[in-house]
């Protein structure tokens, strides 16, 4: 193949693609709402996604808010505007990286066993036999994962949040010496309410992001083991790069 | 005898390709009410494109599949899944949903088609498992079974629903031969005890002759014999010949493997790419040979 062909080639691959993970998405869509409720189900994704997830977000998002006020109390510093450090914790975080590190390491945490999970069945034939058995894989396997993200991504969201702040105000107060009704104060009278939902609206496209991605891949996944491998490897890389792309085109819808 | 049996599954000039792989060419197939149909026919030579063209897990490009005088390829995803309820297919590896139970598989097209209390599902998959020869196990989970139980537990899953028809893909391949000849047994029970009607592929020919009230031979596309086992051992076409007694001169040709070892490295990429159709090149020369 010469060079045209390639751009060619790689350029159908990825319009390609992008046209069945938008089918996959309105199939998905479509089947959530269609009796039965797989309530079951659901709560048992939800816990995988939610629950479990909630040690590596809180860690996450406690560092975030720390190693944010040292680093904006050093700048500020220069020019003596510290007591603003509460403000720039709490609205970087809700935001910005409550949502969009929430995103990523569920991306890394769950989007990836979703990968490996339905990537296996796909191999193993279990979602053609899933077909036989007179059920849609779809319904079956993808809405409770969809559904569980959805939900759970943004109330993994609002403990970032919390958590980023209040590790921005243990530094600021403990190590800094910043006097804790001051940085209180600060942080509440910028922070408005449009701040937090902007943040959960990113939420709730990453929720959607991550579970459609990822089980797209499970879902085309072939060639054995090496082929569920490599499913895993773009369900995380896809999803990360469509996290970062769709923040900046949600930031810019928003402001 | 007189009346001529009812046609159950009748398949008309059905083609499938993927890319430039044109797998299926033409094939026509009639499977009579309560028969055990056998396909056999090399690996690679597109049985499982054609049982999972017939049970709906494939769209097919070109041809027509009849289930009871029902043409099903045009049916809607929703008309199709009523269809496939009439089937059971027993998968090569079997196929079982590991993060259940071994009742909760054999149970799971009753616990989605009916609405039968869990306790009332539980005993019918005992009852199932006890028909293909299982006991004790439903409580286990599929990764503590072997190879041979795993068919046996798929089976009893595909016919828990009690289906009319039932498919299975290469049935005795991966397991020893006593263990291939219990399934093989098992095969036959289902056909007398149930009626079944079953289509069943494989390369195993002694399974073939067991199972089989007629065989089919799939080549290069297209069935090019269909008769009882008796007819086909005695069958003059030397292509059939050559697939039953297993020998690796003939008609049909071996390609060289050697010409289809991909390049080393990455199996991507243009340089990948660039050989591939190489390759392809090749074997198609190949086949025209042939």
């Amino acid at each position: 193949m010469n060079f045209f062909q390639q751009v060619g080639y790689y350029t159908v691959r990825f319009v390609e693609e992008s046209g069945r993970i938008l089918i996959l998405f309105l199939e998905t869509l479509a089947w959530t709402f269609r009796p039965p409720l797989q309530g079951k189900e659901i709560l048992k994704q939800m816990e995988v996604v939610g629950v479990r997830s909630f040690p590596v977000v809180v860690i996450t998002a406690a560092f975030t808010g720390m190693v944010l006020a040292l680093q904006s109390f050093t700048g500020f510093k220069r020019f003596g505007a510290e007591t603003m450090v509460g403000t720039v914790v709490a609205l970087s975080m809700t935001r910005e990286l409550g949502p969009v590190l929430t995103g990523l390491m569920v991306t890394g945490r769950v989007g990836s066993a979703m990968a490996a999970e339905l990537g296996t069945m796909r191999v193993t034939e279990q979602i053609d036999a899933l077909t036989t058995l007179a059920t849609n894989p779809v319904k079956f396997l993808i809405v409770p994962r969809f559904l569980a993200s959805t939900i759970m991504i943004p109330i993994l969201v609002i403990f970032a949040d919390i958590i980023g702040i209040l590790g921005g105000y243990l530094v600021s107060v403990q190590i800094l010496g910043t006097n804790p009704t001051l940085y209180l104060r600060r942080t509440w009278d910028y922070l408005e309410l449009e701040d937090l939902y902007s943040g959960l609206l990113k939420a709730i496209f990453f929720g959607m992001i991550i579970a459609t991605i990822s089980c797209y891949q499970g879902f085309s996944a072939e060639g054995g083991a090496e082929g569920v491998g490599r499913a895993t490897t773009k369900a995380v890389v896809m999803s990360s790069l469509m996290i970062l792309i769709s923040n900046y085109i949600i930031t810019a819808f928003i402001i | 005898m007189g009346k001529e049996p009812k046609i159950k599954i009748r398949v008309v000039n059905l083609h499938k390709s993927f890319g430039d792989n044109h797998v299926l060419r033409g094939v026509d197939l009639d499977v009579r009410e309560g028969e055990s149909m056998v396909v056999i026919g090399g690996s690679g030579s597109g049985k499982t494109v054609l049982i999972k063209c017939i049970i709906g897990l494939m769209e097919p490009d070109e041809g027509k599949i009849y289930v009871d005088d029902l043409e099903i390829t045009s049916l809607s995803e929703k008309r199709k899944n009523e269809v496939r309820k009439k089937f059971g297919m027993l998968f090569q590896w079997g196929a079982l949903f590991d993060s259940m139970t071994v009742w909760e598989n054999v149970g799971f097209g009753l616990r989605h088609q009916t609405h039968l209390k869990d306790e009332e599902i539980k005993r019918i998959a005992i009852e199932k498992l006890a028909l293909v020869g299982l006991r004790n196990i439903e409580n286990l989970m599929p990764s503590e079974l072997s190879g041979g139980m795993k068919k046996r537990v798929s089976l009893a899953r595909a016919i828990a629903t009690e289906p009319e028809i039932l498919l299975y893909d290469e049935p005795t391949t991966g397991i020893d031969p006593i263990m291939a000849d219990a399934i093989n047994d098992l095969i036959i029970q289902m056909r007398e005890k149930l009626h079944v009607t079953s289509i069943a592929i494989t390369h195993d020919m002694k399974s073939a002759y067991k199972i089989g009230d007629r065989i089919a031979m799939l080549f290069q596309g297209r069935i090019i014999e269909v008769g009882t086992p008796e007819e086909i051992r005695n069958s003059s076409n030397p292509i059939v010949q050559q697939f039953i007694e297993g020998r690796s001169e003939g008609p049909i040709k071996i390609i060289d493997p050697s010409l289809l070892t991909l390049p080393p490295g990455p199996r991507r990429g243009a340089r990948y790419w660039m050989e591939r159709e190489h390759f392809q090149e090749v074997i198609e020369d190949e086949k025209k040979e042939v």
